[in-house]
């Protein structure tokens, strides 16, 4: 498609409705006028898919040298010397000639339809179409509107056939279940019969779509557009931190959107991020403190609560010193939030026993000390190793990117995994290993032994270079170390390699990056390594390691530990291994929860603070790659509730000290001024019109480009919708991020509309560069300190005067950013050939709180089936659906098997944390691999 | 009239009952072209075609030679696909030669790989023509059990694989590019030109050359007998002999391989050896010269010879060499509305002009035709007419009414041609018989008797 590129000038002279503009080499036609201010009309383009030229809206007449012809401004990138005219007489009848056949058959029913008010053929419609149909036969009928899922549905009467959702879900989903059926004017997009159009991504369809054809259940009748409040956010329902609209109605949270980033998630979202803002209205949120009377918990004020939480935790002080207390969970708080925790965990209370992750991830100093990679940087890889889990199910928008590396890039992808995967199909090698044997498998694939043509191919493809990887916890049946050592192994043999790392949950890496982790302090810093520092500004620091998640359950199971915090953990729900976490819960005397909901595990609390949620809250969030991004409020939390720092901060006082905390940019400029890997980030710079694409941590290693980030509208009046800015109606204002409102123009005769939307947001965009430019490298270091000077002058206003946070003028330097120290692979687990050992990983959908109080999601979990490569079911004379028991050290459950020859042989695949089976009772989180065996039922054979 | 004696070059064998075996094919000169063209270049091959100007039968008749040289040089592998899905109404001019010489079509088929650079080739059978398929399958394994297809031909070392694909029933699918996505395994949407020109990104994205049956065919001939002796049949912009298959109101429709450029319509329609006269010797009242999508022709026109570079001025197209005639009782409206309808039931969906351009204009015809027209409703065909294929519609010029021809081709906002065919039936017959508009729209409300056409059966000899 874009042959014209090959020996193209830097630009190419083009002429549009005789002004002489230049375009980029390559570039297609409707994105060089609307960079230049012709917005030329259309359905069917969309930035982010190949161009088809269906809808026809875009024809204008193009003059190559020929003589002017129609042509769809989509298809066709520009040439040198191009006459185009967007306003002929020609282009004018072409254009309202499709506008009236697409009305044709459409049933006009705007007043009951949702996408009334922001809708593209509407907005068309209303500025250039007829005023009234010169078609007086029936119109085409079809039943109104069928299921096309469990999340969406299908109004093929108001479709206009412009191939978006059913190319989206081939092209970028990698779901083709939708498509065109029968032809002429009855063709009709429909899913192929009895299999429903089951993608972890179909929300993006009701997004694409120009019309109301496709409509989301959890939205459908909720709201009308110019009803809607919006602020844009970003997503907390996993880590890669997709930028979004989040907008509600009446205080309630009615609809997200995609907003287009180009470094993050190019406008798509999964449907959990999409849809789970239905766990955030769930009528079960907590919204009093709740604190133990006898066998029931009741409703207590602030006062009460936080005294009687105090009084736990000093109580687990008195009883075993600061080691006796523990603080677990802290993924789902935001940068802010995680550092008052921090701060009072390591500081007041003096216990290094805090973990964010539960028992699910990798160890900190691994992530923290990882040279990093963006998802940019690994999708533009030559090659890319996939180490951990299974991204559709974990991180789904990231495996988007990578599917689009791999299938539109010729990114090469090795995939180095205990079983097929999402990204499996477009892997170049996927190489199989059982648990416990991810290094093994990774020395033999640097190495080429063997005579595996997989290996040896996947051998050459880390010999050319220039690769990525993306680590992760492959299952939770398998301690970390086995892909550490693998990870050892990559980083000490291939130079250079960077890695992006794929803890899963919301902001588990900005909880690691400001300390809920053990042995690290706030800005990727080792304990001791930044002991002097923070001793000096926060006046106290553990003095050794603690434990992590497993550690301190263990110490807990064993009555070590004498108050236990839960800040929104649920270890009984979450952690691998149940009887451990059984075990520790029954016996810790104390237990303080700090949650949205009530868990499992918090219903055994003895105080029990309800903390606001996603969409309740301002603040930061950290993603995957380290991108620091805003998140805005936009609805009030429930009852009481409030944000977990506040909570901190009270905690602090009535433990006698002063955090030093009172607003979020207070925290945010301490966090600058003491976090080394946040020295220089100041809180204005997220909010100005270049950051809203977040900012990478440390600094001085990323410099961002958020010049080509798209026109977004971050509006009150939501009539242009997040990433269909482009789409929108013509007439509409458009609040810029900076906050300045541009009136659109609508295409007019004359021509001479003046400067429209994309010219402002150019402009903008410039300005943005100009301000960029100032922190070239080499002014880092000038950068940072008058970004410190701002710091200190900013925790003077905001946090008042004489509290610890007050940056020391002279003092200890600046702790190093921890590096990552290579783990030496032991040797791999004995293989015992009775058994098999156990993968469990995650799916999209679970038992997790919020999808399970998110009423669409919530049924969605697809339960539980064992996955056993079909030559070890042979083994043991078992066939797919029949029954067995599978067996561990830890206890037994009854599984129905499947064979799947994607499952490496000697492994047993059982998906974590689903309704039916619990894997957790299965896996020992103290050992390195989890060995089952499996049972047939009726007693018989086993292996 | 100019029935001349020129050679039947493409259905010399359809005199035999068993014309499509290979032993027949053997003893009447098989694969003898094939071999002449092995022991040549394939450069001399390609020249050889050139020199023979032979224009593709497909439609567009655009020079086969030529655009072979269209693939970009040293780009490997490259395809040939084979147009068998021969939809348009009143043609079945490649569907006798799959059905009567399947082994003609094999031995053009091998020697336009040889010639063009092709390992692998694709004949798409129209999914409707059990005969052909038949034959086509049982000639091939004939034809790889003999050596001529497969590994090392004849011992040359050229070696190409020939495949065979069946349709699914769609009319669209004889636009190439949209064979192509078909033959690829999805639905049969044509592609955009630019960027697909099938010769630079064709199956696969590779470079393919896409031709029609009964130009293949004629491969084996010329091969055999000389470019030069193709070029000297027919006049200088019209080479060789070519099929027409003429149907309606004729005593004698079917299947005639005639000269080209210096017979005419009135031979073929009239001379006793072809279409044998109008049935019942009724006057002519109309008769569509190439298929479907070309404008109709009358009376003045009957003595055009059958050369495009006299037909396409004339406001018509050859085309796929479908003759359909209608005699005087035929109803204008009704003939029209038939085609139209068959364009609306094939749009294929793709792009909006024609799949609701279409669709729109069968329902302002239907409802035409049963009493409810409105007196806007003419102009209102032709505007949506318009809004298909902008511009001048191409048209005959009616002597009569000394209106001068628009020349072939329309112009179209829609992707591929076939939305702009549907203007070819109504601007023909709004053009010529606007007053059978007229009056079945004066006559709204009242149920309408102009006489349709009688069944043909009994008419042909």
């Amino acid at each position: 498609m874009t042959d014209t590129t090959r020996t193209e000038p830097e630009a190419v002279p083009v002429t549009i409705n005789g002004t002489a503009i230049e375009a980029k080499p390559g570039e297609l036609l409707i994105d060089a006028a609307e960079r230049h201010g012709v917005y030329i009309p259309r359905f069917c383009y969309h930035p982010r898919m190949r161009p088809v030229g269906m809808c026809r809206m875009c024809l204008v007449e193009v003059d190559t040298g020929r003589g002017p012809a129609l042509q769809p401004s989509c298809m066709i990138p520009v040439a040198p010397g191009m006459t185009v005219d967007t306003e002929s007489e020609a282009t004018r009848k072409a254009q309202d000639g499709v506008l009236e056949f697409l009305l044709l058959n459409h049933p006009l029913d705007c007043p009951v339809c949702d996408k009334g008010g922001e809708c593209p053929l509407q907005d068309q419609t209303l500025a250039f179409g007829p005023g009234e149909s010169r078609m007086v036969e029936q119109k085409r009928h079809f039943e109104k509107p069928i299921p096309i899922s469990d999340l969406v549905y299908l109004d093929r009467e108001r479709c206009i056939l412009c191939d978006r959702c059913t190319r989206f879900a081939d092209e970028v989903a990698g779901d083709p279940l939708i498509t065109f059926v029968d032809r002429g004017d009855h063709t009709q997009v429909n899913t192929f019969p009895d299999q429903p159009f089951a993608s972890y991504f179909s929300g993006n369809t009701v997004q694409l779509c120009p019309v109301g054809a496709l409509t989301a259940v959890p939205y459908r009748f909720r709201a009308r557009p110019w009803d809607l409040e919006q602020v844009e956010s970003t997503c907390t329902f996993c880590s890669v931190g997709c930028r979004i609209a989040v907008q509600s109605s009446t205080n309630r949270l009615v609809r997200h959107l995609g907003v287009d980033v180009d470094p993050v998630n190019w406008g798509w979202l999964c449907d959990k991020g999409r849809f789970g803002f239905e766990g955030v209205n769930s009528d079960d949120r907590l919204g009093r403190p709740l604190v133990r009377a006898g066998d029931t918990l009741a409703e207590a004020t602030w006062a009460e609560a936080l005294e009687a939480a105090a009084g736990a935790i000093r109580a687990g002080l008195d009883a075993g010193g600061p080691g006796a207390v523990a603080v677990l969970g802290g993924a789902r708080l935001t940068n802010e939030d995680a550092y008052a925790w921090a701060k009072l965990a390591k500081s007041v209370v003096g216990t290094d026993n805090v973990d964010a992750q539960i028992g699910d991830g990798l160890p900190a100093e691994v992530v923290l000390g990882l040279p990093r990679a963006t998802i940019d940087e690994v999708c533009a890889a030559r090659t890319v190793v996939l180490l951990g889990p299974d991204l559709k199910e974990e991180l789904p928008v990231l495996y988007l990117r990578l599917r689009d590396a791999a299938v539109e890039k010729g990114v090469r992808i090795v995939e180095v995994s205990p079983h097929d995967t999402g990204l499996t199909e477009v892997a170049t090698v996927a190489l199989r290993h059982r648990p416990g044997e991810a290094a093994a498998a990774v020395r033999a694939a640097l190495d080429g032994a063997g005579d595996d043509p997989r290996v040896a191919r996947a051998a050459e493809l880390l010999a050319e270079g220039d690769v990525a990887v993306v680590l992760g916890r492959p299952s939770l049946a398998e301690a970390p170390d086995a892909v550490v050592a693998a990870a050892s192994l990559l980083a000490a043999r291939l130079p250079g390699v960077r890695f992006l790392p794929v803890l899963r949950r919301a902001n588990v890496h900005g909880a690691l990056d400001l300390g809920l982790a053990p042995g690290v302090l706030p800005g990727r810093v080792d304990l001791d390594a930044g002991r002097p520092w923070f001793e000096a500004r926060w006046g106290a620091v553990p003095a050794s390691r603690g434990l992590d998640a497993t550690g301190i359950l263990t110490a807990a199971a064993e009555g070590a530990i004498e108050t236990l915090v839960l800040l929104g953990a649920d270890p009984l729900r979450d952690f691998p291994d149940a009887r451990l976490a059984q075990g520790a819960l029954e016996r810790v005397p104390r237990i303080v929860a700090v949650d949205c909901f009530l868990t499992e595990s918090s219903r055994r609390a003895h105080v029990v603070l309800p903390a606001a949620a996603f969409g309740e809250r301002s603040g930061t969030t950290t993603n995957i790659e380290g991108r620091v991004s805003v998140l805005n409020q936009k609805v009030t939390p429930p009852g009481t509730a409030r944000a977990d720092w506040m909570i901190a901060v009270e905690l602090a006082h009535r433990l006698g000290a002063d955090l030093g905390l009172d607003s979020l940019d207070g925290i945010w400029a301490e966090i600058e001024s003491v976090a080394p890997a946040h020295a220089g980030l100041a809180r204005a710079r997220l909010l100005a019109a270049d950051g809203l694409d977040g900012v990478v941590v440390p600094l001085s290693d990323h410099h961002e480009a958020g010049a080509d980030r798209r026109p977004l509208a971050q509006t009150e009046a939501p009539e242009v919708t997040a990433a269909d800015t482009h789409m929108g109606p013509e007439s509409v204002a458009t609040t810029l991020p900076g906050g300045e409102t541009v009136p659109s123009v609508p295409r007019s005769p004359s021509g001479a509309s003046g400067a429209t939307m994309p010219e402002q947001i150019a402009e903008a965009a410039a300005a943005g560069d100009a301000a960029r430019e100032a922190e070239a490298p080499e002014e880092a270091a000038a950068l940072e300190a008058a970004a410190q000077q701002a710091a200190v002058e900013a925790a003077t206003e905001d946090a008042g005067e004489g509290d610890v946070s007050a940056p020391v003028e002279h003092g200890p330097d600046r702790p190093p950013l921890l590096a990552f120290e290579p783990v030496e692979a032991g040797p791999a687990p004995p293989v015992d050939a009775y058994s098999l050992r156990l993968v469990s990983g995650r799916k999209l959908y679970d038992q997790g709180t919020l999808v399970q109080h998110a009423p669409s999601l919530a049924g969605l979990a697809p339960g539980a089936h064992l996955r056993v490569n079909p030559y070890d079911l042979d083994r043991l004379g078992l066939h797919t659906g029949d029954g067995a028991t599978l067996r561990s050290a830890r206890g037994s459950v009854v599984v129905e098997v499947e064979a799947d020859p994607g499952v490496a042989r000697g492994s047993a695949l059982l998906p974590f944390n689903q309704p039916g089976v619990s894997a957790a009772a299965l896996i020992d989180a103290t050992a390195r691999v989890t060995e089952v065996r499996l049972e047939t039922r009726a007693g018989g054979g086993g292996a | 009239m100019a029935v001349t004696d020129a050679p039947r070059i493409v259905t010399a064998r359809f005199e035999y009952d068993d014309s499509h075996t290979l032993s027949r094919y053997l003893a009447t000169g098989g694969y003898e072209g094939l071999r002449a063209a092995l022991a040549k270049t394939p450069e001399e091959v390609t020249d050889e075609v050139k020199a023979a100007n032979l224009l593709g039968r497909g439609g567009a008749g655009f020079p086969a030679g030529v655009k072979w040289g269209f693939c970009p040089p040293g780009v490997f592998p490259r395809y040939l696909v084979i147009n068998g899905d021969e939809s348009e109404p009143g043609t079945y001019k490649d569907r006798l030669l799959m059905e009567r010489d399947p082994h003609q079509l094999i031995e053009g088929v091998l020697i336009a790989s040889y010639a063009i650079g092709v390992a692998q080739a694709f004949i798409y059978v129209r999914g409707e023509m059990a005969l052909a398929q038949e034959r086509l399958v049982a000639a091939l394994n004939e034809a790889y059990e003999a050596g001529w297809v497969g590994r090392d031909i004849d011992g040359s070392g050229f070696s190409v694989d020939v495949l065979l694909h069946w349709g699914a029933g769609a009319y669209i699918v004889g636009e190439e590019t949209a064979l192509i996505e078909s033959l690829e395994g999805r639905r049969g949407f044509p592609r955009l030109k630019p960027p697909f020109f099938p010769a630079a990104k064709g199956l696969y994205l590779q470079p393919t050359v896409v031709n029609n049956v009964e130009t293949i065919s004629n491969l084996p001939w010329i091969l055999r007998n000389g470019g030069a002796a193709f070029d000297a049949l027919g006049t200088e912009r019209a080479s060789g002999t070519r099929m027409f298959a003429v149907s309606g109101h004729v005593k004698r429709p079917g299947v005639y391989e005639v000269e080209l450029g210096v017979t005419t319509f009135r031979d073929i329609i009239y001379a006793p050896v072809y279409a044998g006269g109008i049935r019942d010797d009724n006057a002519l009242k109309a008769f569509i010269p190439g298929g479907a999508s070309a404008p109709w022709f009358f009376e003045e026109h009957l003595d055009l010879p059958l050369d495009q570079t006299a037909v396409g001025p004339a406001g018509s197209m050859l085309g796929s060499g479908a003759i359909v005639v209608m005699d005087e009782t035929t109803d204008a409206v009704r003939a029209a509305f038939s085609l139209v309808r068959f364009f609306s039931h094939e749009s294929c969906g793709k792009c909006t002009p024609c799949r609701e351009g279409t669709g729109w204009l069968e329902k302002i015809v239907r409802r035409v035709l049963a009493g409810s027209g409105r007196p806007t409703d003419i102009d209102l065909i032709l505007d949506v007419v318009d809004n298909i294929s902008p511009g001048p519609y191409p048209r005959a010029g009616t002597g009569s009414l000394g209106a001068e021809p628009v020349p072939f081709p329309p112009r179209q906002t829609t992707i591929c041609p076939l939305g702009p065919s549907v203007g070819a039936p109504l601007v023909s017959a709004i053009h010529r018989f606007r007053d059978e508009f007229e009056a079945y729209i004066e006559r709204a409300g009242t149920p309408v008797t102009i006489a349709g056409p009688a069944p043909v059966g009994g008419a042909a000899s």
